[in-house]
């Protein structure tokens, strides 16, 4: 069995906390006193049918006001994977909350009101999930039965979606469009017959079809030491082990490896997972790692393979996604932490911004506000050692911390 | 081959990641021990990040005092066994103190007092990392937590103002005075932990499992008899039946369910059937619509 993390997005009010209260009740994941509860408030608030959002409205502050305020996790499972949900909010000031539900996400449901069609939000749901490279994205065209199942309407919509695709950078995205009604249950858990227009699966259908090849970006094997295991211990005195997790693909016993930034050279003695020793780890593992020769690693550095660098530097250019309500000016200084390692960055220049309509670019930009997208390139202190993002979504992507507030200000995407 | 393939695998490498984050980015960690399943799973996941090291934290109980009998005694075995260093702070120092007030009345419970004690245990020791083992399936406002949660001087959450967590990157840069609460298992479920104990062979208390307990019904719950913690009237009548906890909080809050599993296996069964949340059985979280928001926006963990 697999996990599959799904990250929703969706305007104001198209139902999106419906949709998953709707997949929660059609796969029996509500448990019968989670079920009383939102009967009983629905009730009182004078509904006449369920309210599924009260099922993942978590804070009380969502549910005074009907709208999803932070990124909430849901959890369920059928008999072929677990999933889990990133349930994240569709209004303009809380892009940052989208992106960051994206970044853990490999596949994404865009979420489309059937009576209002394509709107500028949608556009930027869509240009978010491709700026992240998300592999499979549903579009998720909602509230059919207020269009009387039209298909029409779907067709419609489905050709001002086609027309935002063509002008992604990432095209290899798979698209994948569904007529639903999350109120009425259908084509989510189960195909409906009222579309008999429609010939594809069910929302859950398709989810539960997808294997690893459509849903994980492969790329060179990376691992950056996390930490510096040494026991100091009669039976392990010399032991020297650096802890990681493993990023884009495979290291095995024997591997010729160079350590960055040092540049020296050994070969993977052993990898450890607890107290087992295995061949090989493969990617997504946290394992220790031992090497044939004594040197010096610490935190930060990074062990890849021989035959594989990838670019050390000292600048870089990246789309930024900027989540601080001050602004990031040109000469600004942050700390970008890249993986595990932190260093000292200043802005060098904001090339150009992404217009909010997503309709092109803006250049002469002075400064970026909060849930901006932009091309902005930067100057560290010391160098990285990065792939772009297009080619490692991990270490391709790095986060912006303000030193004063100590807050996580931005993402960016090494272009 | 290491892999990743299983989802309880991924879970796990997950939260070694995390485990090992706090232990690189924190001067004074501490993991959060209540006896529960939850922590002694958390426990277990420190040993095997650290390997062949030892765990580079010491754990802390906050004892409410209204614990299991059982919890008490398996805690002080698995920390002797694991080589441990463990800190109890006790509720009723806080009551003694007159920093806070027992509750009284049918529902009284200690459950909402542990968060004085608790923070007070965080000042005293100047812990900056305190590992818990909540999980967003559990209740609405935890399904909104943070893996890197933090918190301000008066152990306070702020849950308009998060930070944003993106890819594997946990921020754990605060200011003297903050702390931050990590939640390496928040993207487990509870039938995860329990497979995961049964995959690991973990040993946890007894009063997990079946068993013949003095019991009493109240408002459809069942409720401990034995000990005399739970306040009881006098015509709510005791009977014996076969029973089980599915979490050990403060025996106050905490009540049994009807069951006959009595091993592990059996347990996962009877999860995986369960028509009712685990945290259904949990009466703090009754008290309001926002029990758990407003509990956690005051320090609770």
């Amino acid at each position: 069995m697999e996990v599959l993390k799904i990250a929703t997005a969706g305007s104001v009010d198209d139902g999106k906390s419906t949709l998953i209260g709707r997949i929660l009740y059609d796969t029996k994941s509500l448990t019968s006193d989670k079920l009383k509860a939102i009967e009983d408030k629905s009730e009182q608030l004078g509904y006449d049918y369920l309210d599924f959002s009260l099922a993942t409205d978590g804070l009380m502050a969502e549910r005074e006001q009907g709208i999803t305020i932070d990124v909430a996790h849901i959890y369920f499972s059928t008999k072929k994977k677990s999933y889990i949900i990133a349930d994240t909010p569709g209004h303009v000031e809380y892009t940052r909350n989208m992106v960051t539900g994206a970044s853990t996400s490999q596949a994404s449901i865009v979420l489309i009101d059937a009576r209002k069609g394509v709107i500028e939000q949608t556009n930027r749901h869509f240009f978010i999930n491709n700026l992240l490279r998300i592999k499979d994205v549903v579009v998720a065209i909602n509230k059919m039965d207020l269009v009387d199942y039209s298909e029409e309407v779907y067709n419609k919509i489905k050709a001002d979606f086609t027309e935002l695709m063509s002008k992604r950078d990432y095209q290899d995205q798979k698209i994948t469009f569904i007529p639903v009604s999350a109120l009425k249950g259908d084509n989510v858990v189960n195909k409906t017959d009222k579309m008999p227009w429609y010939k594809g699966e069910a929302l859950l259908e398709h989810l539960e079809q997808l294997d690893k090849a459509d849903i994980f970006n492969s790329g060179t094997p990376r691992f950056p030491v996390q930490y510096v295991i040494r026991p100091k211990t009669e039976e392990f005195h010399d032991y020297r082990g650096y802890a990681g997790k493993v990023y884009g693909g495979d290291l095995s016993v024997g591997d010729d490896i160079i350590v960055l930034p040092s540049k020296t050279r050994s070969k993977i003695k052993d990898i450890y997972f607890y107290d087992e020793k295995y061949e090989t780890a493969s990617r997504r593992s946290s394992v220790t790692i031992t090497l044939e020769n004594d040197i010096n690693v610490s935190r930060g550095d990074m062990i890849v393979k021989e035959n594989d660098l990838p670019t050390i530097d000292k600048q870089f250019t990246a789309n930024v996604c900027w989540m601080d309500s001050n602004q990031l000016t040109p000469g600004g200084k942050y700390i970008v932490q890249h993986g595990v390692n932190k260093v000292l960055a200043k802005v060098d220049r904001i090339n150009h911004k992404i217009n909010p309509d997503y309709s092109g670019f803006e250049k002469n930009v002075t400064g970026l506000n909060i849930n901006d997208i932009a091309s902005v390139s930067f100057k560290l202190n010391k160098p990285i050692f990065y792939d772009q993002f297009k080619n490692h979504r991990t270490n391709g992507s790095f986060i912006i911390i303000d030193p004063q507030s100590n807050n996580t200000v931005g993402a960016g995407f090494i272009q | 081959m290491k892999k990743d393939t299983s989802h309880i695998n991924s879970l796990e490498n997950e939260a070694i990641y995390i485990m090992r984050e706090v232990a690189a980015q924190f001067e004074k960690p501490v993991l959060l021990f209540s006896g529960g399943k939850d922590s002694i799973t958390l426990v277990r996941l420190a040993v095997k990040a650290f390997y062949p090291a030892k765990v580079p934290f010491p754990l802390l109980h906050i004892d409410t005092g209204h614990n299991f009998p059982e919890t008490i005694e398996f805690r002080d075995r698995l920390c002797k066994e694991l080589g441990l260093e463990l800190i109890v702070r006790n509720v009723q120092d806080s009551i003694d103190e007159g920093k806070v007030k027992e509750e009284s009345g049918r529902y009284a419970s200690r459950n909402m007092l542990q968060t004085t004690t608790l923070l007070d245990a965080l000042e005293e020791f100047k812990f900056d990392a305190a590992i818990g083992g909540a999980r967003r399936d559990e209740e609405k406002a935890r399904a909104k937590e943070r893996i890197f949660s933090v918190r301000d001087d008066f152990g306070q959450w702020d849950e308009k103002n998060q930070r944003p967590e993106l890819f594997d990157m946990l921020n754990g840069a605060i200011d003297h005075g903050q702390n931050v609460r990590v939640f390496p298992i928040s993207n487990w479920t509870e039938l995860d932990v329990w497979s995961y104990i049964e995959k690991e062979n973990i040993e946890i208390p007894s009063i997990y499992f079946a068993h013949k307990r003095k019991v009493f019904l109240r408002d459809g719950m069942i409720w401990s008899a034995e000990d005399g913690v739970v306040y009881r009237d006098e015509n709510e009548e005791v009977i014996e039946k076969m029973v089980r906890f599915r979490t050990v909080g403060d025996m106050s809050c905490t009540a049994a369910v009807y069951s006959d599993a009595v091993s592990i296996s059996k347990v996962v069964e009877e999860i995986r059937d369960s028509t009712i949340s685990e945290r259904g059985a949990r009466i703090d979280d009754k008290r309001s619509e926002g029990a758990m928001e407003k509990r956690k926006q005051q320090g609770y963990f």
